[in-house]
């Protein structure tokens, strides 16, 4: 049972129960949907980038406690970051979440309990969700409507 | 007893041996009995994959919707058919040829008694049920569809009986239309009839939700239906192992079963269609074996059920479906049904006292499915801790999001019922799912 103890660590429900970031952001200038048609999860990522810097972002959408967890705590740490920086976060993370189970990782801080997905191969998706819309994000140029 | 299903020597006296598992003391359950008297224990015995553990735990199937274990019998017909008298159908002289075609053949019959069909012309062999909808959608409906005619199908379907459906709708510019269903799940009967108007062309409905348990009224309907000259395909994929399903009992035009869901192969559908009907269609798919003769400037049909089947079929999945069905009768759908009855009574009083579940479909007609979301855990968590403790049960959306639109929910997790199930599977989907109220607190 330690592995499911590894994967829903504390830090993890307690993202999972009290999202950080989770609203729309009103004044974002860029943002992307992203789906994990296995699961339905679904979730909503908006950032505000000036100046190559990511100045707010924020989530909203339903998913389950990993896809969730990861979003979070990717809002909590993308704050104030250049672009450059979370491209680089991107890669650290998608290492992390994709190296076997029986090889050490990096410690990325807060986000490395979510290291723990390893040794869920089906769960890996709904880590890295949020962060593949957050690639997208980055590079979908246009504005969002706030209508 | 142990019913002799040793493949290719068995299915070649198909009608003998179906006569005589009729004169033969039936397995466990298979005396008329109610459920006191059905022996799960020795049906367990005959599906080996039953035995094995999961994550160290013993196996709790619960996904028997999405696919059912195979018996012994069924394993030993498909190796037996491939061991002894693989060869292809309809063609050769020779020995195997022969044997093949009439163990083939013998299947259809099998079918046709299974679902009461009038004649084997009726009994066209596809891959799957999906593909039997999509024959009856491009072969009868497209050529019948013109833009402003409807055809009506239920809120509760499957995607395989609503894209078909889209996909000549736009083709021909016809619309779909949907019967909504309440908060049970149940289909609203007056608001069906009222959907039918002059327009509708077709009438499509499942025989039991996938994703909610329910039984709609599919008599009501059919009669609805034809009262306006309206006809009806039936989808029975999740019916028809749970329950008879007798098509001229029923006065379908057109029925879909799948075998994979009645403990027999994957790659085996069923279509069973009104001879008048699959006389005056076009072919679905063109190729070897549906044809009568070929020249570069035309080709002619096959006679039924042939002009259907293009290609080589799936032979040793339809040996092993004979077995399949063959066992499955040797139970009986009374021992059948009064079990699964029971389980589903008893996961039903088991689920109402953990915390937070909400069962999604609460029809009073329905079998053996149990759709349920778990407060603050979403039903993929919920999927991954039960299937450490051996238990698999699906979660998603079930190939029925527009379900899951009609109640609100992103996914559910479904808990769904075979013949051979205990209270012991049940008792351990309940440990699990207090091991993740335990994790989420």
């Amino acid at each position: 049972m330690s592995d499911l103890n590894d994967l829903y660590q504390e830090v993890i429900l307690d993202h999972n129960r009290r999202p950080r970031n989770f609203h729309v952001l009103a004044n974002a200038s860029h943002s992307a949907e992203g789906y994990n048609p296995l699961c339905g999860d679904r979730l909503m990522l908006y950032l505000k980038l000036a100046d190559g810097r990511i100045e707010d972002v924020s989530f909203q959408g339903a998913g389950c406690a990993i896809s969730k967890a990861s979003a979070s705590m990717m809002t909590d740490v993308l704050k104030g970051r250049t672009i450059a920086e979370a491209n680089a976060l991107f890669d650290r993370f998608h290492r992390m979440v994709t190296t076997p189970p029986d090889q050490g990782v990096e410690d990325m801080g807060k986000l490395s309990s979510l290291a723990g997905v390893r040794e869920f191969p089906i769960r890996i998706k709904c880590a890295s969700l949020a962060w593949h819309t957050l690639k997208a994000a980055m590079k979908n140029e246009h504005r969002i409507s706030t209508e | 007893m142990e019913v002799d299903h040793t493949g290719a020597i068995a299915t070649q006296r198909s009608e003998q041996r179906s006569a005589s598992v009729v004169e033969e003391p039936k397995r466990g359950a298979a005396t008329a009995a109610p459920s006191a008297k059905y022996d799960v224990q020795r049906v367990r015995a005959d599906f080996p994959i039953l035995s094995r553990s999961v994550r160290g735990k013993p196996l709790a199937y619960l996904d028997n919707a999405a696919t059912t274990q195979k018996p012994r019998a069924v394993l030993e017909a498909m190796t037996g058919y491939y061991t002894t008298i693989n060869a292809n159908v309809h063609r050769g002289v020779h020995e195997l040829s022969e044997r093949a075609t009439e163990a083939y053949e013998a299947s259809r019959e099998r079918v046709r008694a299974f679902l009461d069909a009038a004649s084997v012309h009726d009994i066209i062999f596809t891959r799957n049920a999906t593909e039997g909808i999509n024959l009856v959608a491009q072969s009868f409906a497209r050529p019948r569809l013109a833009p402003g005619d409807e055809v009506l199908i239920s809120a509760m379907e499957h995607h395989s009986n609503i894209v078909p459906w889209q996909l000549v709708c736009e083709a021909t510019g016809a619309s779909l239309k949907v019967a909504p269903i309440d908060d049970r799940g149940e289909l609203m009967l007056d608001a069906f009839e009222a959907a039918l108007t002059p327009r509708t062309r077709l009438v499509a409905m499942t025989h039991m939700s996938n994703a909610l348990g329910t039984i709609p009224p599919v008599e009501d309907v059919i009669r609805l239906a034809h009262a306006r000259g309206v006809p009806v395909l039936i989808d029975a994929s999740q019916a028809a192992y749970h329950m008879r399903v007798a098509v001229r009992a029923l006065d379908c035009d057109f029925l879909v079963a799948t075998g994979h869901k009645l403990y027999g192969p994957t790659g085996m559908g069923i279509l069973y269609g009104k001879e008048a009907h699959l006389e005056a269609m076009p072919p679905f798919l063109g190729g070897g074996d549906m044809i009568s003769s070929v020249t570069f400037e035309r080709s002619t049909w096959n006679v039924l059920p042939y002009k259907f089947e293009a290609g080589t079929p799936h032979i040793g999945g339809a040996v092993a479906l004979h077995a399949a069905l063959d066992y499955i009768e040797a139970i009986g759908f009374d021992a059948i049904g009064a079990h699964e009855r029971d389980l589903l009574a008893y996961a039903t009083a088991m689920l109402s006292e953990i915390d937070g579940v909400r069962l999604i479909g609460t029809a009073r007609e329905k079998a053996s499915i149990l759709s349920f979301v778990m407060q603050g855990v979403h039903p993929h968590d919920i999927g991954t801790i039960v299937d450490r403790e051996g238990v698999a049960i699906r979660t998603g959306h079930h190939c029925a999001q527009p379900v899951m639109d009609r109640f609100g929910v992103p996914a559910t997790a479904r808990a769904s019922l075979a013949m051979y199930n205990t209270r012991d599977d049940i008792d351990a989907l309940g440990r699990a799912l207090r091991r993740v109220r335990q994790v989420f607190g």
